[in-house]
């Protein structure tokens, strides 16, 4: 490739929506580049929405296609639900990150290649017979073959480092590029590197020059026509921060420990995706949040259930396989009716699965995953953002039913991104909470005759003495009882309980028009491309409705009217039928469903498309 | 913290102050053994050990200078489980094998709490063994009261982890081809600071056992010998009744010489690595040959000696095996909470919600 230093020309193109994929050896940073590349757009002011692919494996072998590690950044100026169905641009550093993710960019696509590590030796681990640079199989992309390791390195000559130590710069080189392809700054990036490695200059300063190196490079080289621009979007006003899934729960529970004047107690074990929640929580320390690794799923639980016995917030979070050892424990929590949350950040199943892959497939677990009838609320984020909204919203139910709380989230809500306008903590409505103090009224059982809440008595209160457990509880006195009437009679009041909780939640939101041919239903993270889908469907003139549940035991009391208000409701979800046959099973409505199970979000084309189906059927 | 021999027996990490325990309180609150017992009818089988250990246990508590509502009790399940309903302080009769673990959670949560695991050798050591074993190395500031019949009562008799090899039960026909655990031995492997045993016929000795772990600071450990008279009578009868007992068990007693037997002329001797029983007056054999007891040994060695010791190889040891002070789970969680607090102030929930960069929209 000649390049030719020349003068930089101001040929800029505007696009409203541009959605890059960074692509590479899962040791080659791109987790860090694209979080990097996604900090500056939501500090721009463009609307994001990512999605980070990561193997489960820490450092598969180097070049191997099971070592790729991706992450798509989508942004815009205006409102996008999504990152992306496909990328615009694709920057493979590695034979082995295009091969896996070739198939994704549209024909005419760009493609940005670190031509340097197209050797025999890794276009034999990516197992290409031929070399792809130069075997025409890219004919139908606009390639970019740029020597990035040589560059990259020439930039850092003098430095005092080890080729490899260099080697591992190369993400910065080609984050400069893109920075500069987007009229970004790398200003924050700057002060992130001088931050992040203030004891290592010489790094700092290897990553800085890495960066301009690449910035320089699109700028004195001809090989891009035209560098582009991508206006902020028109957000409502508001402070906003950009916000993971799993950053907006920790601190929803936080949030709400606040809101309800109680210590948050989190009891956790390892896993993925849910361990970022342990690691936020943990450094907490100065908001008196109490954290405990367990030994294992059910000790956390177990803990958290004795932390709430004693007036915290008792918390535990896992992902299914994790939540399979806690189910007994939750069974517990509903017999003795203590308040506590449980939150799955479900990820591609069964048994261990794609342990970094998206599903949405615990629903049913959470639903009837325990011995006998032992019902609990489920709540479910549709956004990053909102997962905060609802973390506090589980702890609300929680305490004001006495009940364990299923909060499910997903791999996708937890490591995706998206600009988040910060709530003012005094605008939050406060949690009550009471705790029985009287020893003249107390009855372990006697309960609310509204919520049907049992009073919650913490030990130390003088003259509430009592004792609880997971045997048959006697109404109103809670002593151990065999009586058949009285199991009965709690087996129903429990079922009520939770059912009653549909009075005191919000109704099912149409958006869309009230009646018509089309009601597309969802929950979790589907939300945005289920959305955007509808979006693009109203703009067709298709007679089409969204309505996402974010309670989904119990449904708003609203749910069946809506549902009844359309000639067809499709049910898309990233499992085989779930909320599906709640919602036939429920209501007696013949909804369809859509599956798509592949470890990944839906695209909206693909519901676009199902969407059409139906309504052709429907017409036909 | 205690001192031997000019040696530490803490570790390194300092000890923090604990909250006392206060005889004063118990001056001032006055409760007798009366006020311990619920209103709940006792349910075990007729002649059940399990009614001497609840006795024991009611009759101790007014010593611990607690008002009741700061006591709880948490069981697993089995016959021990139903302990708590039997109590008149806080109970919570949980699920299998994870009574530690809740506790863990109260404790760490209420550190004003003084906390009590009920459970059996199948709770604690079959089902539940992970969670005693963590509960004990990470020193949880709780009384754990292990009753060991060597049975499954509840479920109607079947081989537990302590019932012996070849042990016929109606799940082992042929006999059990399990070797059985030593439970004192994992409760010292498992770091416990406070180790005993007990047996429930030996009501003095059981009551004092049971005070001790009660006073003692962090994770206490007592194994309870315990007669299950439906399917497994006599199951420690050939060394704690009446008749033997003096000969065939010793009673460890702080800083004394191990000797034991009806004439008090028998003794416990160091053979190399191995102990032997010796007699006093024998071969020249005096009281300054003998083994003398440590509770508070730094090391676990003297103490994981001991658990091993059976019948009828040797007299079984009852009593205090090890004492020692470290700092308690729920003070060090706390601890570095204050510390936190200390060095960075109180939490700004608007400054953690906003994050590191913000961006504003007109």
């Amino acid at each position: 490739m000649t390049t030719t230093t020349r003068e930089p020309e101001s040929d800029v193109a505007e696009l409203e929506r541009v959605t890059i994929r960074f692509a590479g050896d899962s040791g080659d940073g791109m987790q860090l580049t694209g979080t990097q590349f996604t900090r500056t757009a939501a500090v721009f002011g463009n609307d994001i929405s990512t999605l980070p692919d990561f193997p489960a494996e820490i450092r598969a072998p180097a070049g191997s296609l099971p070592g790729v590690s991706g992450f798509q950044i989508s942004f815009s100026s205006t409102d996008i639900h999504t990152p992306g169905d496909q990328p615009d641009v694709l920057v493979a550093m590695n034979p082995a990150a295009l091969k896996t993710n070739i198939v994704d960019l549209p024909p005419g696509g760009a493609l940005i290649v670190n031509s340097d590590a197209f050797t025999q030796q890794n276009l034999n681990k990516a197992a290409y017979a031929t070399n792809p640079l130069t075997d025409g199989s890219l004919k139908a992309f606009t390639v970019f073959e740029i020597p990035i390791s040589t560059l990259n390195e020439r930039s850092l000559d003098g430095l005092d480092m080890t080729s490899k130590q260099k080697d591992l710069t190369k993400n910065f080189f080609a984050l400069g590029l893109m920075f500069w392809l987007y009229e970004r700054s790398m200003e924050p990036t700057i002060h992130w590197i001088d931050s992040k490695f203030s004891a290592r200059p010489v790094i700092a300063e290897a990553n800085k020059r890495a960066l301009k190196a690449g910035y320089a490079f699109g700028e004195t080289t001809e090989i891009f026509h035209t560098h582009y621009r991508v206006r902020p979007a028109k957000l409502p006003p508001g402070t906003y921060r950009n916000i993971t899934g799993n950053e907006a729960t920790a601190l929803g529970f936080l949030a709400a420990s606040r809101l309800a004047g109680r210590p948050l107690f989190y009891g956790s074990y390892p896993i993925t995706p849910a361990s970022d929640i342990l690691h936020q929580l943990s450094g907490y320390k100065v908001f008196g949040v109490k954290t405990f690794q367990a030994e294992d799923e059910i000790a956390a639980i177990g803990a958290a259930i004795g932390a709430s016995y004693g007036g915290s917030l008792g918390l535990t979070a896992s992902s299914g396989p994790g939540i399979a050892l806690k189910t007994e424990a939750m069974g517990l929590a509903v017999m003795v009716e203590l308040p506590l949350v449980v939150v799955d950040v479900q990820r591609a199943g069964p048994s261990t699965g794609m342990p970094t892959k998206n599903e949405q497939a615990d629903l049913l677990q959470l639903m009837f995953g325990r011995n006998s009838d032992s019902p609990v609320p489920i709540v479910a984020p549709a956004t990053p953002g909102e997962c905060f909204d609802l973390a506090i919203e589980a702890w609300r139910l929680a305490l004001k039913y006495m009940t364990p709380v299923a909060y499910l989230s997903d791999a996708f809500l937890a490591t995706g991104s998206e600009p988040w306008r910060i709530p003012a903590i005094e605008d939050l409505p406060k949690i009550g909470v009471e705790n029985a103090t009287d020893a003249g009224t107390f009855r372990p059982y006697l309960r609310d005759p509204d919520t049907l809440a049992r009073p919650w008595a913490v030990p130390g209160t003088p003259g509430l003495e009592h004792r609880i457990g997971g045997l048959e509880k006697a109404d109103v006195t809670g002593n151990v009882s065999y009586d058949p009437d009285n199991h009965h009679r709690m087996q129903t009041l429990r079922a009520a309980k939770i059912a009653g909780i549909a009075r005191d939640i919000a109704p099912l939101e149409v958006f869309g028009p009230e009646t018509g041919d089309l009601l597309i239903l969802g929950w979790g993270s589907t939300y945005g491309a289920i959305r955007s889908a509808v979006e693009r469907l109203q703009a067709d003139g298709r007679s089409v409705a969204h309505a996402h549940l974010r309670h989904l035991n119990p449904f708003p009391a609203n749910t069946e009217s809506v549902l009844r208000s359309y000639r067809r409701v499709l049910i898309p979800e990233v499992n085989l039928g779930q909320l599906l046959m709640l919602i036939r099973a429920r209501y007696l409505i013949d909804a369809v469903g859509y599956d798509r199970v592949r470890g990944k979000p839906f695209r909206i084309a693909e519901i676009v498309a199902e969407a059409e189906r139906v309504l052709a059927e429907a017409r036909a | 913290m205690t001192q031997t021999n000019g040696r530490s027996t803490a570790g390194s990490q300092p000890v923090p102050p604990q909250p006392p325990l206060s005889p004063e309180n118990a001056a001032v609150i006055q409760l007798t053994r009366k006020d311990f017992v619920s209103d709940q009818e006792v349910r075990w089988c007729p002649g059940c050990g399990d009614y001497s250990i609840l006795a024991q246990t009611q009759k101790v508590m007014p010593d611990f200078g607690y008002p009741k509502e700061n006591i709880v009790f948490i069981s697993g399940i089995g016959c021990s489980g139903r302990l708590p309903y039997y109590m008149n302080t806080y109970g919570f009769h949980t699920i299998h094998g994870r009574a530690p673990t809740l506790a863990t959670g109260l404790k760490a949560a209420r550190p004003d709490l003084m906390v009590w695991v009920i459970t059996g050798d199948g709770d604690a050591l079959s089902i539940g063994g992970n969670h005693v074993i963590h509960s004990m190395r990470r020193n949880v500031d709780i009384k754990l009261v292990m009753f060991n019949n060597r049975i499954y009562g509840l479920t109607k008799g079947q081989a537990s982890p302590t019932s012996e090899f070849g042990k016929r039960t109606k799940s082992t026909p042929l006999g059990s081809v399990d070797t059985p655990i030593v439970p004192l031995t994992i409760a010292l492997a498992a770091e416990a600071s406070f180790v005993a045993r007990s047996v429930d016929t030996h009501t003095e000795h059981l009551q004092g056992t049971l005070e001790r772990a009660g006073r003692h600071h962090g994770s206490a450990f007592v194994e309870v010998l315990q007669n299950c008279n439906i399917f497994n009578d006599g199951a420690w009868r050939d060394f704690t009744d009446r008749e033997v007992r003096e000969d065939r068990m010793l009673v460890l007693e702080h800083g004394k010489p191990m000797i034991f037997g009806k004439d008090r002329d028998r003794g416990i001797r160091l053979d190399g690595l191995r102990p032997e029983v010796v007699t006093i007056g024998q071969d020249g054999i005096t009281e300054a040959d003998l083994l003398v007891h440590d509770e508070t040994a730094a090391d676990p060695f003297l103490a994981l000696m001991l658990s091993r010791m059976s019948y009828p190889d040797f007299p079984v040891p009852v009593g205090v095996l090890r004492a020692v002070e470290r700092p308690t789970h729920d003070r060090l969680i706390a601890e570095q909470i204050d510390t936190a607090i200390a060095k960075s102030g109180a939490g700004d929930l608007s400054r953690v919600l906003a994050g590191g960069e913000t961006w504003t929209v007109e």
